[in-house]
């Protein structure tokens, strides 16, 4: 095979030679390349197909920028990451990689016919092929786009590597590490400060990698850039950090890195971080990201072997790799000029320059002339030829409508240059468009951030050095011997005699957007470039379109007849490479993911078979089956030997709150529609809490514990909320109350026991309390011991059953439930869980707020008026619950609904109508609110809400379902005991 | 992410340990103010908002820290801070904002 090496390149080593595969053959390359550099060392140009028509691929770059040359990266066990760039991707003994988008093989591919019904496939495809008929989705759309969309496979196994994520900060973050970025960084280095000095590539350097023939200070590149490497390693302010990429910036110099540790390595050490995600906020921000270079839009120009200028010449200057033997040049830019000569000083066959301007620099001319180049002005590219690569093309010349072929085994562009302006962006940064460069650059900074070298528009490393260093007033001048960057021109309209229709000039490599199917969008009427950008999907793909916005843009601009400022600039967003979704989990994997929040008697339940549901951020056991029984069976068990003897409740999550101060009697009343002033010290109260609108927003017991402190109880996942309520109107309305407000919820495990022995089984246990119904009746509190532990007993009920709820400190829950276990087996104690609770409660009408309630329920639609005091001056939602659309006739109503066949179970949500069979769509009067299979009653319940509900009691109403229509009678919302008798003994 | 200065804690802290409350200097009428007024006044008062776009006084609460509320003068269009004050405070002046700019 031949060898395309003709030097040592500044970042090679020969003396380590590197095996690696590329579609399962095996090639060579060098310690130092990138998979690119070393394929294209190989005579390796087709790396992929693209994504739309499946047409071969090449390199394009050599940088982050490459938008055509990507794979995937297999290192096995789950490792396989799609999509990366051969221009970034390490090699390593042993990588293996893949090619994308090809069946059965890249030479030969299967979906290259949509190249052919390309016409198929025009801007906007998506939206105006996959319309109809409907049945078509499922089948054939779906599938179609499917299979279209994507680059590279996902992977299906779980990652099995490491991420980790740190915070950092200094007072200089430099990004991008070429000349400007070394200067300034030099420079910082001299004065006080910390600084992060930031490039994604495996050194620093940037562009003086590849500037071996350039003199600074009188020093070749390569021995200026090794000293100026060996002062900032020895500066102890400064840190390096390459492989890293900054991905994006956000307020206060806020900058995200994203930290490569181990994809470059051949043998990756057992649990080493993969990513590190660097969060890192700066005093000031120094962005020297560099520019990149613009390919020309021409019929043809996808072809592999078809690459940017500047990539050739960093192929030749930094890896030593000549990316062709027999190179044509086709530019608008001087600086492609530059890239010719160096070739051809480095015996590298250059014939021809194709350059679409008039004129040029003499100089230029002669240089080229000198070398024996022919230099073809004011011509152009028609079409090109070869089908897996490049191997000749057709020049046009408009001025005489002349057109002749050229052989070429590599046709190398230049579109001019794009500065870099993506953190600048990100940073809120404004840009202005700079006629001159044709390109837009930096304007006003939003945050303490400036821009320099060719991202600010400074071209060319003299101008880089001086700007880097200027900007800590540093007077030094940097002397440097280069050609000058020149000047170009931008052509959005290429010369050309085959009709606009016939070419395949490319924008997008990546997304397949073509010329063509931009100026198709505004025909369409899509004037603005962020419609077109959708339309078109020109720029979304994976690299962003850092080498397509700009032509995408000359594009629209010409089309729509208008001013490119006027046309403006799509948006940029984070992250500016792609970024694994390792490196943005960090260390929150697994069980730190979403962290479960468990109660002190947890691990009772795992231990005893709880089957669990999420409520709120706690998890809590929803029933514990016994052998093989179902759902259904456990909570009709549960539910029936709480009703006939004892079940046992772990009520822990239920949110707590101590109110406290000489004020809290005062604060209870305005934040709550309930009266606080006549409960006594000792007894417990329900408490109904309204928003400022009058609808209900949280409920709970509230004891009172003493004349100035009260023990508030809040639902389980109201319990942050309520907090932060009562603490705004404490703060901000209230504020001349002496009131302290402090969460418990975690400072006490509570216990509900319920049942007729309920009583039985405390006795023996509680000390300092006497439990017999007169001196501890329904809704109190006592303090006492249980066990020698401290507690707050209420004598509560959310079950209609004699009913306790022990709070002890939560480190002591556990053990008190292990006791109450053991003591209770003589009353044939039952756990019970969430489901069987809610079950209970239905039974007895206890609304649960957020389930029976919505956010527009007042007090008396939930058929609690009662629980609003009547004579209190002010409360919380007193005056919105006046308004006259809260309490007009037509109000939705919390009732109680028994199915016309009692072993009928009702779904939660359901619609109910009055007239079955009206048309549809019918008038739905409310819905399903909670709806259970009750065993102790031997029927169905449901509660629903349910317009002028009150005055329905009696009536039928329906419940239409797919199966067939359900009927049910309006009841009232207390099906079990309505007496109470039961919840008093 | 935003740098956001306490006036309780009295410095800079990060973004996501406060959480935003909505405008500022919206006063909750007394009882007797409540009773005279109309549903409409009612309404406006309880859900009609500026939506202001540049420098706009809005309340912060410091929830994972002091638990303090407090205001704020934030640009709408630029999300900068130019100042942060107790609650209570009067809303600041036009020339107290544009000092607070510098
Ligand atoms: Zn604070």
């Amino acid at each position: 095979m031949k060898n395309f090496r003709s030097q040592t390149g500044s970042v090679i080593n020969e003396k380590e030679v590197i095996k690696f595969s590329f579609d399962s053959k095996i090639y060579f390359g060098y310690r130092g390349d990138t998979l690119s550099s070393a394929l294209l060392a190989n005579g390796v140009h087709l790396i992929g197909r693209s994504f739309k028509y499946h047409r071969p691929r090449g390199i394009l770059s050599s940088g982050s920028e490459e938008p055509n040359a990507i794979v995937t990266f297999d290192r096995g066990e789950g490792k396989i990451t799609p999509n990366v760039r051969a221009t970034t991707l390490e090699i390593f003994e042993g990588l293996q990689v893949f090619s994308q988008n090809s069946y059965p093989n890249l030479k030969f591919d299967i979906g290259a016919f949509n190249n052919i019904f390309s016409m198929f496939f025009p801007a906007g495809f998506y939206n105006k092929t996959f319309m109809w008929p409907k049945s078509f989705w499922d089948k054939v759309y779906e599938p179609f786009i499917r299979n279209l969309a994507g680059l590279g496979p996902a992977p299906v196994n779980e990652d099995p590597d490491n991420y980790a994520s740190s915070y950092g900060h200094c007072e200089t973050l430099i990004i991008g590490s070429g000349p400007a970025g070394i200067a300034a960084a030099l420079t910082a280095s001299q004065k006080e400060g910390r600084v992060i000095l930031v490039d994604e590539q495996p050194e620093i350097g940037g562009s003086l990698l590849s500037s071996s023939n350039k003199k600074i200070d009188n020093m070749s590149a390569d021995q200026w850039l090794s000293g100026a490497r060996s002062n900032l390693e020895k500066s102890n302010n400064v840190k390096i950090m390459t492989r890293t990429t900054a991905i994006g910036y956000w307020h206060d110099n806020f900058v995200a890195l994203s930290e490569r540790l181990t994809d470059h390595m051949s043998e990756v050490p057992e649990g080493k971080v993969r990513e590190q995600l660097h969060r890192i906020r700066a005093k000031r921000v120094i962005l020297a990201q560099g520019a990149i270079e613009r390919p020309l839009v021409f019929n043809g120009n996808d072809k592999p072997g078809v690459m940017l200028s500047n990539a050739a010449q960093t192929y030749l200057n930094k890896y030593g790799v000549r990316v062709g033997d027999n190179i044509s040049i086709f530019t608008s830019h001087d600086s492609a000029y530059e890239t010719a000569f160096e070739l051809c000083d480095a015996k590298v066959g250059v014939s021809v320059i194709i350059d679409l301007r008039k004129e040029i620099d003499a100089d230029l001319l002669a240089k080229a002339q000198s070398r024996g180049i022919v230099v073809h002005l004011n011509s152009s590219i028609s079409k090109t030829y070869g089908k897996l690569r490049i191997n000749s093309f057709e020049v046009f010349e408009p001025a005489l409508n002349k057109k002749f072929k050229v052989k070429c085994d590599a046709l190398i562009m230049s579109g001019g240059w794009t500065p870099s302006l993506h953190l600048w962006s990100h940073s809120k940064g404004t840009i202005k468009w700079n006629k001159d460069l044709s390109a837009y650059i930096p304007d006003k900074a939003h945050e303490n951030v400036c821009c320099i070298g060719s991202c600010n528009g400074n071209f060319g490393i003299a101008k880089a050095l001086n700007e880097g260093n200027s900007v800590f007033e540093n007077s030094k001048k940097y002397i440097v011997k280069e050609q000058s960057f020149g000047t170009g021109v931008v052509s959005s309209n290429i010369p050309s005699y085959v009709s606009k229709e016939k070419q395949k000039a490319f924008v997008d490599f990546q997304n397949d957007v073509t010329e063509k199917d931009i100026s198709l969008a505004v025909q369409e009427g899509f004037k603005s470039i962020e419609h077109v950008k959708r339309y078109t999907t020109n720029g979304m793909a994976t690299d962003q379109g850092k080498t397509s916005n700009l032509n995408a843009l000359e594009i629209a601009s010409r089309e729509v007849g208008s001013s490119i400022e006027k046309v403006g600039l799509t948006t940029f967003r984070p992250p500016y490479t792609p970024t694994t979704f390792g490196t943005f989990v960090g260390y929150r994997d697994k069980e730190l993911f979403d962290p479960v929040r468990k109660t002190p008697i947890d691990a009772w339940a795992e231990s005893n078979s709880a089957i669990y549901e999420p409520v709120g951020l706690w998890r809590r056991a929803r029933f514990f089956p016994k052998d093989d029984e179902n759902m259904d069976q456990a909570v009709a068990r549960e539910c029936k030997s709480t009703r006939d003897s004892l079940g046992i409740f772990d009520a822990s999550t239920l949110g707590k709150i101590e109110v406290v101060g000489p004020d809290a009697t005062k604060f209870m009343n305005l934040m709550y529609c309930t009266s606080w002033t006549s409960l006594k010290v000792g007894n417990c109260r329900y408490g109904l809490m309204l928003g400022e609108d009058g609808y209900i927003y949280d409920d709970g017991v509230v004891a009172r514990i003493a004349e100035d402190r009260y023990h508030v109880t809040t639902t389980t996942g109201g319990a942050p909320r309520v907090f932060r309520h009562m603490e705004d109107y404490l703060q901000t309305e209230f504020n001349d109350l002496n009131v302290w407000l402090t969460s418990t919820t975690e400072q006490w495990a509570v216990i509900a026991l319920n049942g007729p022995h309920a009583r039985d089984i405390l006795e023996p246990l509680v000390e300092g309390i006497d439990l017999s119904a007169d001196f501890f009746p329904h809704m109190s509190v006592r303090l006492g011991s249980i066990c020698g532990i401290p507690t707050r007993l209420f004598r509560v009920s959310f079950t209609g059953e004699l009913g306790f709820e022990i709070n002890v400190p939560s480190h002591y829950g556990l053990a008190l439930w292990e006791i109450l276990m053991a003591e209770g087996s003589k009353y044939k104690i039952t756990p019970y869980g969430t489901e069987a609770m809610h079950v209970l409660r239905a039974e007895k009408g206890f609304i649960i707020v957020g389930q029976d309630t919505d956010g527009t329920v007042t007090p008396h639609d939930a058929g609690m008026a009662w629980a609003v005091a009547k004579k209190k001056k002010d409360f919380v939602g007193m005056r919105s619950l006046k308004r006259k659309d809260l309490v007009s006739g037509m109000r939705k109503q919390l009732v109680g609904l028994l199915t016309e066949d009692p072993l009928t179970v009702l779904a939660e949500g359901s619609q109910v109508v009055l007239d079955p069979k009206q048309p549809k769509p019918m008038k739905m009067i409310g819905h399903v609110t909670s709806s259970y299979w009750s065993e102790s009653l031997g029927k169905s319940i449901a509660m629903a809400v349910i317009e002028d509900g009150f005055n329905r009691m009696g009536e039928d109403v329906y419940i239409p379902m797919p199966t067939g229509t359900i009927q049910a009678k309006v009841c009232k919302s207390v099906f079990y005991d309505p007496e109470g008798k039961r919840i008093h003994v | 992410m935003l740098l956001i200065h306490c006036p309780y804690c009295k410095e800079k802290r990060p973004e996501i340990e406060f959480a935003y409350a909505g405008e500022a200097h919206i006063v909750r009428p007394d009882a007797i103010a409540q009773s005279e007024m109309t549903d409409e006044e009612w309404s406006k008062f309880m859900f009609i908002r500026n939506n202001f776009r540049g420098e706009h006084a809005e309340r912060w609460w410091h929830n994972a820290g002091c638990n303090m509320f407090f205001n704020a003068i934030r640009n709408t269009k630029t999300d900068k801070f130019v100042m942060t004050y107790k609650m209570g405070e009067n809303r600041p002046t036009k020339t107290q904002i544009e000092a607070a700019k510098k």
